[in-house]
């Protein structure tokens, strides 16, 4: 195969955008192994650092960008993302490696038999798995934190948290380890690593993507979705994992929706809001400020309330525990010494709720849910902060809300748990103020993800939204 | 509707019931369990004040 000279990939290049590889990729001006080889050098000299990885795939990488080349150069196509390395949260199950999801219990479970449905797609697209990310236990965090695996790291920051609980997700790809990976938000997990680490994250409407062979949390709220540095990244990454799959009950039978060829569509007839009320308590100058320079970029004057957003937020605590504790009972049974203690404190606490209380708060959602469709009758898009603060200090237990000492853990989503409890789609812009990145929610009404990528991708072109590179290393 | 003095029938209420599910819990555990569970209580309380209509649905994924 013959190679273009004009770029030149190398592993001091951390800032290709997943579209410029497939591109060069497809145009035969970089190899598939290039790009897999750039990043698996990045990952080497970064992760000790960083502590992303929990596994690198490095000789699967290899054999599949061999793939994507020898597809190239017999003349096929290789897919929107030939040749993009990335890598998965480690709930994905990745065939040949045991999904531990961020415990210690569960690396003792066989190796998985077959990939992730969205491994899968990625793959059928032309995407290199490089490996599995490090992760808050059972998902069950906000931190990045993990006393068996160690915590991730901030790339802007080595002293500050990732976010959690894909915090491995969040550092890879704000640390330009790759340019695309995967994680699961269940009340933040995807939009809190993005605000920490500066980049942009689609938390799809639940039941958009398949969540086939992945660790489950909480099944009324688990939704998977990508991590990248440019909208136009996420969109390609979105529209090749959606579709229908039998194999996760919750799966829309919608046909895929795409929305790559949709980004640049204007958005000037677009009714954007600003949320109230609740979305503007709880929070540092820094996330009042990303929220201004967003909205007075939108041209977003008008503000609209989110009804009981509070009861929202309690009620998504309240299935989050008892679910969780339902997954976990037996678990908690033979081996709570082998747990997180602060989560197995929590699911444990799970364990013990009255079943009417759980059933009272499943009811709310439904009256959450309606009041909130409403809303959208009369906006197309809300605009909300992703964070109360900038990525905290590691180990930091707690910090000052409108006044009030309060725990770090429990209260990073204050702001991502009303919208993920009735299954919003959003996109998590990063806001690149100094010294620290944040970012601000993008919420649009279910199956409207095009809305929402089209509002990021105008903020990107203004250069209002944009990952910026890492600044701690 | 949850009473204000419910807490105060925590001890009991977590020994009680992590007997009957068969949970273990240390302990040394109890404090950190019995913090959490109360917070728990505090948001359910939120929720089951909350009038709802008696025929309000649920929001079950599941259809057959």
């Amino acid at each position: 195969m013959s190679l273009q000279p004009d770029i030149a990939l190398s592993p001091e290049q951390d800032d290709l955008s997943a579209a410029v590889i497939a591109r060069a990729v497809t145009g035969r001006k970089l190899s598939a192994l290039a790009a897999t080889e750039a990043a698996l050098a990045r990952i080497a000299r970064h992760d000790p650092i960083l502590n992303c990885f929990t596994d690198v795939t490095a000789e699967r990488a290899r054999a599949k960008a061999r793939a994507v080349d020898a597809a190239v150069a017999a003349g096929k196509n290789p897919g929107p993302l030939a040749g993009v390395p990335f890598a998965v949260k480690n709930l994905f199950d990745v065939q040949g490696l045991s999904t531990r999801a961020g415990s210690k219990i569960n690396r003792e479970l066989p190796p998985s038999p077959r990939d992730a449905t969205l491994i899968e797609r990625l793959e059928a697209a032309g995407a290199v798995l490089v490996g599995a990310l490090n992760m808050g236990e059972y998902a069950y965090d906000f931190t990045g934190e993990n006393v068996h695996d160690g915590p991730s790291r901030n790339p802007h920051d080595l002293t500050r948290m990732t976010g959690g609980s894909s915090g491995g997700s969040g550092g890879a790809v704000g640390g330009g380890l790759v340019p695309l990976a995967l994680g699961s938000d269940t009340n933040g997990s995807i939009r809190v690593p993005s605000s920490f680490c500066g980049i942009f994250g689609l938390k799809p409407t639940y039941g958009r993507l398949s969540r086939a062979r992945s660790f489950p949390f909480v099944a009324s709220f688990d939704h998977l979705g990508p991590f990248a540095r440019h909208v136009e990244d996420l969109a390609l990454a979105y529209d090749a994992m959606q579709g229908p799959d039998v194999e996760d009950a919750a799966c829309t039978i919608r046909v895929a929706e795409p929305v790559s060829g949709l980004l640049a569509q204007d958005i000037g007839g677009l009714r954007i809001a600003i949320a109230g009320g609740y979305f503007q308590k709880n929070l540092f100058p820094e996330a009042i400020e990303a929220v201004a320079q967003v909205a007075k970029a939108l041209g977003a004057t008008r503000t609209v309330e989110i009804p009981e957003a509070v009861r929202a937020r309690a009620a998504g605590f309240v299935i989050t525990a008892a679910e969780g504790a339902s997954l976990h009972l037996d678990r908690l049974r033979r081996r709570p010494q082998d747990f997180e203690p602060v989560v197995r404190d929590r699911l444990l606490a799970g364990a013990l709720i009255p079943a009417a209380l759980v059933d009272r708060a499943q009811k709310f959602r439904r009256w959450y849910r309606a009041r909130v469709l409403e809303l959208f009758q009369s906006v197309d898009v809300i605009i909300a902060p992703a964070t109360p603060c900038v990525a905290p200090k590691l180990g930091q237990a707690s910090f000052v809300l409108d006044g009030v000492e309060t725990p770090v853990r429990a209260n990073i989503g204050i702001h991502t748990q009303p919208i993920s409890f009735i299954g919003l789609p959003v996109v998590a812009v990063p806001v690149p103020l100094e010294p620290m990145p944040i970012g601000v929610q993008i919420i649009a009404a279910p199956w409207r993800e095009d809305i929402a990528l089209r509002v990021a991708y105008a903020l990107e072109r203004e250069g209002v939204a944009a990952a910026p590179r890492p600044r701690g290393l | 509707m949850l009473t204000s003095n419910t807490t105060d029938l925590l001890d009991e209420y977590v020994d009680a019931v992590a007997k009957v599910l068969g949970l273990p819990i240390d302990d040394a555990w109890k404090p950190a369990v019995r913090a959490n569970l109360e917070q728990l209580l505090r948001l359910a309380r939120l929720v089951d004040e909350f009038a709802l209509p008696d025929g309000t649905e649920p929001a079950s994924v599941f259809a057959a």
